[in-house]
């Protein structure tokens, strides 16, 4: 049985929080104990339905504002597989929960109410999901009760939705209609949809090809923890202990460590304290090397051909998260998983608008905004750009003061070659 | 490209675990893992053990202790303790009553586990920990189901959903400032069946309290079993039977209701699992249902 993480993502009142509550209700997977309390509200809320939306939306706050401000997890197995949903809010407000969840996530279901088809929100959401790398998407069409299931209205959205996919170049669309409400099509095929011949929704998700499916990346290790017992059974044993970020790794390959450069031999793979042959992402693994050389929490170890870049200085896309606005200038700290680097943002290229994808010139980048930046770092980083590598292309950058995190960041170019070449708004100072 | 190695939905959970363990090795300065003697925080000694042997474990154990827990998990949690040779330190929530001068909980079934916060908050002051490791779960309850892996809490231990960082892909952010300090859950993407599959295949071994056996109890007015203890103020309205229970949580067993069960393997309770969909805190917690948000404030209150 494989694992899928899924996010959901959709505008207030498209019905996201039914659609989840009927993937777990028609699969069963809600616990006798919530379907009581859920039944105890039936008559003070929906006359007489069970509000299914009642199984996502969790905090007290929301209850009493009736909207999802948070990410949320949900859980459910079938036969088949495991399922994580992230069910991040709707609101232009709530971008950045859009993006945190996204950013885990192997597919997208964006959910649109065929009363309205595609909406600037449809567009936001989708150029998220598909900046944070997901691949595969699915076109929920629900409220299909309201228009009659009119295959007609299903085609016209379709086909709004396909106009959007093929800007952004996302080729993996399903599109499958349904109504959340009635469970039409969600778990069980519908007799409403007869001309309607495809998968329903959770036939789909048991389909799609997981995250597993493919680990076409070249190998990428970070060091997270070095293991040195120092013992007198084990005086020499020096493991390097960190999660295989993508690819494959083999005793007896060549490797470079980054930064510093230095070239040996893996010795031996470790998995929960037994050896290996060979070890693959997102497995956790001990390396061992042949020669004695320095290596420490944050270092790389890679294989000498075909490694990522080492730089200090580089353009990534930000969608920043912080109240106070950011701007040319400021120093922070980029944390790179287990690496923590000093930066600076030198300059700010410009922004994207989120609905219409027109590029602009910009001097800041406000709460939610998504921007193209250049950072200098005070030492170098091992990097790989975010299209080519969903791991070692992220990373965060954090308030050295407040420890807060201020943004998720993507390398999108690490070769002053391919820099953005007209900085509109000149850096107020440099590093 | 096939892979070479396939890797199950468990293997992957397991990975994810460990890697968020290497990180607060990694990340922070004291940290401490918070040990229950309940299944979940035993897996986590076991997924420990993975990501730090052969060396030790860059943390000690700490047992809040409510005082009111089953003997054989205490015995357990010392035998485990000296299996795996890591530091175990135990504190009572009595002591916390005794110093601060809280009032005992009153009613026929007192649970200490509202005061567990402040022996927690205590130990985590007394020792400075800088990070506390626990095996909660998003799946328990809904206001689980928003937490992060990595939770900053303030001075007084309180959690702030909407103050919550951003976590983003697999990074992990444990920078704090002075006073604060974070909780840490690497299993919060699992659920308990996936616990209870990951003992199956790791063949963890657990307090007998989890399987089948023949214990006094309380029936309570719901039709719930409390099992038979020192702790409990009965009278003569109480009906005493004998039973062939269960336990699905451990922890004060005041407040921890069994299960009727003849399951007395892994193999039995993963397939009692299946079919009875009550879920854990449901069936057994008896302090969740007092309020719909019971957990939600207790969590604001720097509980576990
Ligand atoms: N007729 C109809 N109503 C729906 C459908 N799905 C959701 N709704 C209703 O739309 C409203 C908003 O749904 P909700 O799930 O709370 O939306 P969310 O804000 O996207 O989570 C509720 O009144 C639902 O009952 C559907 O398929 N058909």
């Amino acid at each position: 049985m494989d694992l899928l993480r899924f996010i959901t993502c959709g505008s207030v009142d498209d019905g996201k929080s039914t659609l989840i509550g009927r993937l777990l209700y028609d699969s069963d997977s809600v616990s006798l104990d919530v379907l009581a309390t859920l039944e105890k509200k039936r008559n003070a809320t929906n006359g007489d339905a069970v509000d299914l939306a009642l199984l996502t939306d969790g905090l007290k706050a929301e209850r009493e504002q009736g909207i999802t401000i948070d990410v949320a997890h949900k859980y459910f197995t079938t036969p088949r597989r495991k399922f994580i949903i992230t069910d991040a809010p709707g609101h232009v407000q709530y971008t950045r929960n859009m993006v945190t969840g996204a950013s885990n996530a192997d597919l997208a279901i964006v959910l649109v109410d065929a009363r309205q088809g595609v909406i600037e929100q449809t567009r936001r959401h989708t150029l998220l999901a598909s900046l944070l790398g997901i691949r595969h998407f699915v076109l929920a069409v629900n409220k299909l009760d309201l228009v009659g299931y009119d295959e007609q209205i299903f085609n016209k959205i379709v086909a709004d939705y396909q106009a959007i996919a093929d800007y952004l170049k996302i080729n993996n669309v399903v599109a499958i209609p349904m109504s959340a409400l009635n469970g039409d099509n969600v778990v069980r095929p519908s007799k409403h949809l007869a001309w309607y011949s495809g998968p329903s929704l959770l036939a789909h998700l048991e389909s799609v090809p997981a995250a597993a499916d493919a680990n076409p990346h070249e190998p990428r290790f970070q060091v997270q923890y070095v293991i040195r017992p120092q013992t007198e059974a084990l005086p020499d044993y020096r493991g390097y202990a960190g999660r295989i970020q993508s690819g494959v790794y083999r005793v007896g390959d060549r490797v470079r460590i980054l930064p510093s450069g230095l070239e040996t031999v893996l010795k031996a793979i470790e998995v929960g304290q037994k050896e290996v042959t060979l070890a693959e992402a997102p497995q956790a693994v001990v390396l061992h090397l042949r020669d004695d050389i320095d290596v420490s929490r944050g270092d790389s170890i890679v294989p000498v051909s075909g490694h990522p870049s080492v730089v200090r200085e580089l353009e990534a896309t930000l969608c920043w998260m912080d109240e106070r606005p950011l701007r040319a200038g400021r120093k922070l700290l980029v944390q790179h998983h287990s690496a923590v680097v000093k930066a600076s943002v030198t300059a700010i290229l410009q922004k994207t608008n989120i609905e219409t994808y027109e590029s602009m010139g910009t001097d800041e980048a406000k709460l939610n905004d998504i921007v193209r930046v250049r950072l200098k770092t005070a030492i170098p980083l091992v990097a790989d750009e975010y299209r080519q590598n969903r791991q070692t292309g992220a990373f965060i950058l954090v308030d050295d003061q407040t420890g807060a995190t201020l943004a998720a960041g993507l390398v999108t170019a690490t070769d002053p070659e391919y820099f953005t070449q007209e900085v509109p708004v000149e850096p107020a100072f440099s590093i | 490209m096939p892979t070479p190695i396939h890797l199950d939905y468990l293997d992957r959970l397991e990975a994810e675990a460990i890697h968020i363990l290497r990180e607060v090795a990694g990340q922070f300065e004291r940290p401490a893992l918070l040990f229950s003697g309940g299944k979940d925080s035993i897996a986590l000694t076991r997924l420990a053990e993975k990501a730090f042997r052969p060396g030790k474990f860059p943390f000690p154990l700490v047992h809040v202790d409510t005082g009111h827990n089953f003997e054989e998990v205490i015995a357990f949690r010392d035998k485990l303790a000296a299996q795996l040779g890591e530091k175990l330190i135990v504190r009572k929530v009595e002591d916390t009553i005794r110093e601060r001068g809280l009032r005992e909980p009153g009613g026929k079934y007192p649970s200490r586990n509202p005061l567990q916060t402040y022996t927690l908050l205590d130990v985590i002051e007394e020792f400075e920990f800088d990070a506390c490791i626990g095996g909660a779960r998003r799946d328990e309850e809904k206001a689980r189901a928003k937490e992060r892996i990595f939770s900053v809490r303030d001075e007084f231990g309180q959690w702030d959903p909407r103050r919550q960082r951003p976590e983003l892909w697999n990074i992990y952010n444990g920078r704090i400032q002075k006073g604060e300090n974070v909780r840490v859950f690497p299993i919060s993407n699992w659920t308990e069946l996936d616990v209870w599959n990951y003992i199956q295949r790791e063949n963890i071994e657990l307090p007998e309290i989890y399987f089948s056996h023949e214990r006094e109890c309380v029936v309570l007015p719901s039709g719930q079993l409390l099992g038979l203890s020192e702790h409990l103020h009965l009278d003569e309205t109480d009906e005493i039977v004998s039973r062939r229970v269960r336990f699905r949580t451990v922890g004060d067993s005041t407040c921890t209701a069994a299960v009727e069960s003849d399951a007395t393997t892994i193999d039995d309770i993963i397939q009692d699992i299946l079919v009875a969909k009550v879920s854990e805190r449901g069936a057994t917690r008896l302090d969740d249902n007092l309020s719909e948000t019971g957990m939600e404030d207790r969590k604001r209150n720097g509980y576990f």
